[in-house]
């Protein structure tokens, strides 16, 4: 029989995330700091709508960009929380998730050869995404010293006559590092002098806790040029729901919605109901779970500088990301042994790209009792 | 931003077992201030007490609980206040609420069984100066009590590591 598969997907590594779920659910008495979703139920106002929706038999494909009402609310809530202005009819669409919209933004811009820059640590979809897209990622190395923000500098020496692409994502998975608008000033004028597109995955915007999300498309001239994906997965405690949406230039989403429509038709339609909720109803909840947040991490921290573990304070999204050099051990020594003697699976942080080595992702989207439970294992194992 | 006070008493409201170092440490304070807001709280009775939700359900302790609608009549410059006390004062009476609506007063009843509680209500509300009617309720089960879902602990079901 002839090979079957692609050469492209062949090459694809697979995530780095998905090897340790292997070598952790052999354990299943482990606890876990590994989790990348809220620990929070879904608001039960928004399950309810979902209930309802169901009860009413709106069990029928939507428009393929999602329902209006649906993207009037989102546009609505991105004027409300970033001032952001954009239409709903045109420049709004509704994906299955946020990896959808990272995706299909990929697809709908790149060329073969084009080079898309993603600074890592980052999320696991990206590099595959963009190579899966047929174009070339080049990884920029972010600097734990920097706290892990993106400088000019860095961006400038990545360009090449190739780039097309910036990949950002802040507040960022796994460093919970975010970009200030200062920061993004000196980003945006790399951008605009090269004339490169930016694709901003701001999922973890509401979670943020030393002011205000800032959206990279907001500063002067970047609107144009900037795809903003965004969800209700982490917000609004909504990952099953598969639930998000792109926000950019009507020319750009006009061809996302091409391949939306061919390769998913549209997103779930229970969800889209019940997202609307979301948005109209749910600020205070989203507050709530903010603040449960920034509690724990405070208490992290506390804990990690009290043993004496090197950590940047990470003002955003719900992880931490010690260094974990000065033990001797690379992340996934450290992660195998720690979960094989104390029982408790961390994520090691070369899972994020290569210069995650060194270091680990903590998860603190876990109750208060459960986090203390895991530090006492991670004391205990130090000390060993 | 809501003030230090509100955030301690969010943060204890459903867990009164918070050490004062830890609400310090999640509060970005120091553990004197923290311990300092708390006495005040205390002093200036906006903090009234500490209780623990129990289902006794669980343990071989019998108990019964019943809500009572009672209609009273208001006295002359005492209005509701006097009476309540009268009622409160009760060991029985576990709460009391004034109430808008068809009827005056809500009380709960905690007793050992049936009968002590129908005997409480024959004996000592009904036949109080000021009530006028008393209507009992019985409490079946307890699904949630003070914001605690009483018999529901749920399990984490995520996938140990993801994205």
């Amino acid at each position: 029989m002839r090979n079957p598969l692609s050469d492209t997907v062949i090459k694809m590594k697979p995530s780095g995330i998905r090897k340790f779920f292997d070598v952790v659910s052999e354990m299943p008495d482990a606890i876990s700091l590994g989790v990348g979703e809220p620990d929070f139920d879904t608001p039960w106002n928004i399950r309810e709508e979902g209930i309802y929706s169901l009860e009413r038999g709106r069990t029928f494909y939507t428009s393929n960009a999602g329902l209006m009402e649906l993207r009037t609310e989102i546009c609505n809530y991105t004027e409300r929380r970033f001032g952001m202005t954009y239409d709903p009819k045109t420049e709004t669409i509704v994906t299955v998730g946020g990896s959808e919209g990272i995706d299909m933004a990929l697809r709908a811009m790149l060329n073969p050869g084009d080079e898309v820059i993603i600074p890592e640590p980052c999320y696991v979809s990206y590099v595959p995404c963009v190579e899966l897209a047929g174009g070339v990622p080049v990884t920029i190395s972010l600097k734990n010293e920097n706290e892990f923000r993106l400088t000019a500098q860095e961006l400038e020496d990545a360009i090449t006559d190739k780039t097309k692409i910036l990949c950002l994502s802040f507040p960022n998975n796994p460093t919970g590092a975010i970009m200030e608008k200062e920061d993004l000033e000196a980003i945006a004028e790399v951008v605009l002098r090269h004339d490169l597109i930016v694709i901003s995955d701001e999922i973890y915007a509401e979670l943020t806790y030393s002011g205000k999300h800032v959206s990279i498309a907001s500063l002067p001239k970047m609107k144009e040029r900037t795809i903003v994906i965004n969800g209700f997965s982490k917000a609004f405690a909504m990952t099953g729901w598969r639930l998000g949406y792109a926000l950019g230039p009507a020319m750009i989403i006009e061809q996302m919605t091409k391949i939306h429509q061919f390769a998913i038709m549209c997103a779930p339609t229970t969800s889209q109901y019940a997202a609307v909720v979301a948005l109209r109803d749910c600020d205070k909840d989203v507050e709530q779970m903010r603040q449960s947040y920034d509690q724990r991490r405070r208490y992290l921290l506390n804990e990690f500088k009290e043993m004496d573990m090197p950590c940047f304070e990470p003002k955003g999204a719900f992880y931490m990301f010690p260094c974990i050099k000065k033990f001797g051990m690379s992340s996934e020594e450290f992660a195998t042994k720690l979960l094989k003697s104390k029982k408790l699976a961390v994520v090691p942080g070369d899972a994020f790209g290569q210069c995650g080595e060194g270091f680990l992702r903590i998860s603190y989207a876990y109750s208060l009792d459960e986090l203390k439970e895991a530090i006492g294992r991670i004391k205990e194992f130090i000390k060993e | 931003m809501q003030s230090k006070k509100t955030e301690i008493l969010r943060m204890i409201r459903n867990n009164a077992k918070l050490t004062v170092k830890d609400i310090a440490v999640m509060l970005g304070s120091e553990e004197e201030e923290v311990n300092t807001l708390i006495k005040e709280m205390e002093d200036e009775q906006i903090i009234c007490g500490y209780n623990t939700v129990i289902n006794w359900d669980k343990t071989d302790d019998e108990r019964v609980t019943a809500l009572i609608e009672v209609k009273v009549q208001p006295q002359r410059g005492e209005g509701f206040d006097r009476i309540a006390e009268r009622i409160y004062n009760y060991e029985e009476v576990t709460s009391l609420y004034l109430m808008s609506g068809g009827f005056d007063m809500t009380v709960f009843i905690e007793g050992k069984t049936m009968k002590e509680v129908a005997q409480f209500v024959a004996r000592k509300l009904s036949p109080m100066d000021g009530v006028l009617s008393t209507s009992t309720h019985f409490v079946l089960k307890k699904y949630k009590e003070a914001g605690t879902k009483v018999e529901q602990r749920k399990k984490d079901e995520r996938q140990v590591v993801t994205a």
